[in-house]
């Protein structure tokens, strides 16, 4: 079986988004850029996938700028065996998202596609549904456990009331939830190799998908800032506020 | 604009997240609330969304395939009756955002995901990056599929409407998937969404014992839910389904008591809507007692057992 693995290049996790003052958006200018962690978890069960003998070769693939590249090699060192980038340098909504990676299944035939269930940046958690739908195959949202037998899969989801398992027929869209792993580190003997692994590069055009935004975003603005209230210095301070407020 | 909800149950009740969903549609125009489900379950929440004021339709689709919101099978039960909607309205909630998407892939619609208010007919706000930034989108497509923040709008009482049930169906099963099981805790606690208190460890709770003796008294005697951060979670002290945050549940009570939680931005994101915060923790420097309306320094394992004790 092959898995296609999508991954997204986005702010770092670590790094608080500045707005810019003129509402266009956020300021991603001279910003760390990383894997979106959600996606670095889908490689990294695709590759224990494939050191289990349930799969036999992972592609890594990315729609975005040439940088990109980088986040790909990423994945490559990490283990994956080729990757392909869909070079642009709009930004790309998810349901464009979900048509390109539609006709790249098309093409590559996969027996799953494993992702992120949301990037870190527009946190829209749509993508591997949309694919999903497109493709006319099952989901299997917000995976903490992804076990692959026969034909099918069974699909451990973390959702609000606890956890629910669905099993599904394979081919399927699975994406990951924080607990579905913890993703290795690549070593440098295999950040060297994946220099010289393949990198095929393409334009959105390619597939005949029209890249052009759905939603128009008229403003971004900072949150309404909170402000820290007072610190008490005792429990019996605490509970009488508490009493005051009437919360307690 | 006609909108359509896609109303989630349990047990014939009607979750409340599903109430904000109403209040949002009931902003665009007229309300349809669809209900699927199976059997007698199915018929007791269609009977009690009936009830909720605003709703001015309900559909009920009562088949076996519908009775775990498998999203393949919703998709498809939704996707023809939207010729009659300009809108369809999911709760942001794990079951939402699995079946929205879906649906709004096969309309060929951009979704407008975990809206926080409506500015106009096309036009919303939703958070970005974690709620570090709040975006204003327009949409241009000509159905609108949407999922709801639940905390950011109104319940809808769930008295007063007396609108007719019609039975409608769809192709059932779609063969893709099917449910195996869950785990689930039934417990006597507020849920966490619907929580007006909650009190939530951090990892500074150290193990799942320790966990459990001291947040859960302090929770039972203010009759509160509890809820966990990411650490606390990933260490194992508690199940998943207590994660407050970005990528876990989006809370807003009316007072939530955070207990050893430091107030990384992902946790901040799920709760920094609460009316009241209290932040106890030992590291005065700690980002929590930057938005915490009454902060306590000092070492949670006196702290804790003194308050349940003082309460």
């Amino acid at each position: 079986m092959k898995i296609l693995v999508p991954v997204k290049r986005v702010i770092d996790y670590n790094v608080r988004p500045r707005v810019k003052p003129d509402g266009s958006g956020v300021d991603l200018a001279n910003v760390k850029m990383s894997m979106n962690p959600f996606d670095e978890i889908a490689v990294e069960e695709a590759i224990r996938l494939k050191e289990k003998g349930a799969a036999a070769e992972i592609v890594a693939v990315s729609i975005g700028p040439v940088k990109a590249q980088e986040t790909l090699r990423t994945a490559l060192a990490m283990g994956a065996d080729r990757a392909i980038l869909v070079q642009t340098d709009d930004e790309v909504e998810p349901l464009a998202v979900a048509k390109i990676l539609k006709a790249i299944v098309d093409e590559e035939q996969p027996g799953m596609v494993l992702m992120g269930k949301q990037a870190i940046d527009d946190d829209s958690n749509q993508t591997g549904q949309m694919l999903a739908a497109l493709w006319g195959r099952p989901q299997g949202t917000f995976a903490s456990k992804v076990e692959v037998s026969g034909d099918s899969v069974n699909v451990t989801r973390e959702v609000d009331g606890g956890l629910e398992t669905v099993s599904l027929k394979l081919p399927a869209v699975v994406t990951t939830d924080l607990r579905l792993n913890e993703p290795r580190y690549a070593s440098l003997p295999n950040i060297m190799k994946a220099k010289s692994k393949l990198l095929t590069v393409k334009a959105p055009a390619d597939y005949g998908v029209d890249t052009a935004p759905r939603l128009k975003v008229t403003n971004v603005s900072e949150p309404p800032v909170r402000q820290a209230g007072v610190k008490v210095g005792s429990v019996d301070e605490l509970v009488s506020k508490l009493k005051a407020l009437g919360v307690a | 604009m006609k909108t359509l909800v896609l109303i989630e149950h349990e047990g014939g009740q009607v979750k409340d997240a599903s109430l904000a969903t109403v209040t949002a549609a009931g902003k665009l125009g007229s309300v349809h609330a669809l209900v699927a489900g199976e059997g007698v379950e199915a018929k007791q929440a269609a009977e009690a969304t009936a009830k909720i004021a605003g709703v001015d339709k309900v559909l009920l689709a009562s088949d076996a395939a519908y009775a775990h919101m498998l999203a393949e099978n919703i998709a498809d039960l939704i996707v023809p009756l939207m010729a009659d909607y300009e809108a369809l309205l999911c709760n942001a909630t794990s079951n939402g955002k699995n079946v929205a998407p879906r649906v709004a892939a096969l309309l060929d619609v951009m979704q407008v995901s975990d809206i926080i208010a409506i500015d106009g007919e096309r036009t919303f706000k939703r958070p970005i990056y974690a709620g570090n930034a709040i975006a204003t989108v327009e949409s241009s497509d000509a159905k609108l599929v949407i999922t709801v923040r639940g905390t950011s709008f109104e319940k809808a009482p769930i008295e007063g409407g007396t609108p007719p049930i019609e039975e409608v169906s769809g192709k059932g099963d779609a063969s893709l998937s099917s449910f195996v099981g869950c785990e689930t805790q039934t417990s006597e606690r507020p849920e966490l969404t619907s929580a007006k208190v909650i009190v939530s460890g951090g990892r500074a709770l150290k193990d799942a014992a320790t966990f459990e003796q001291l947040i859960v008294p302090l929770a039972d005697k203010l009759g509160a839910g509890i809820g966990a951060s990411r650490a606390a979670v990933d260490a194992g002290y508690v199940p998943n389904d207590y994660q407050v945050g970005q990528t876990g549940k989006i809370v807003a009570p009316e007072l939530y008591i955070a207990i050893g939680i430091s107030g990384a931005i992902q946790h901040l994101a799920g709760m920094k809507e609460s009316k009241t915060i209290v932040a106890i923790n030992k590291d005065g420097d700690a980002p929590i007692f930057q938005i915490a309306d009454i902060g306590l320094v000092g070492d949670l394992f006196q702290i804790v057992p003194e308050l349940t004790a003082k309460l």
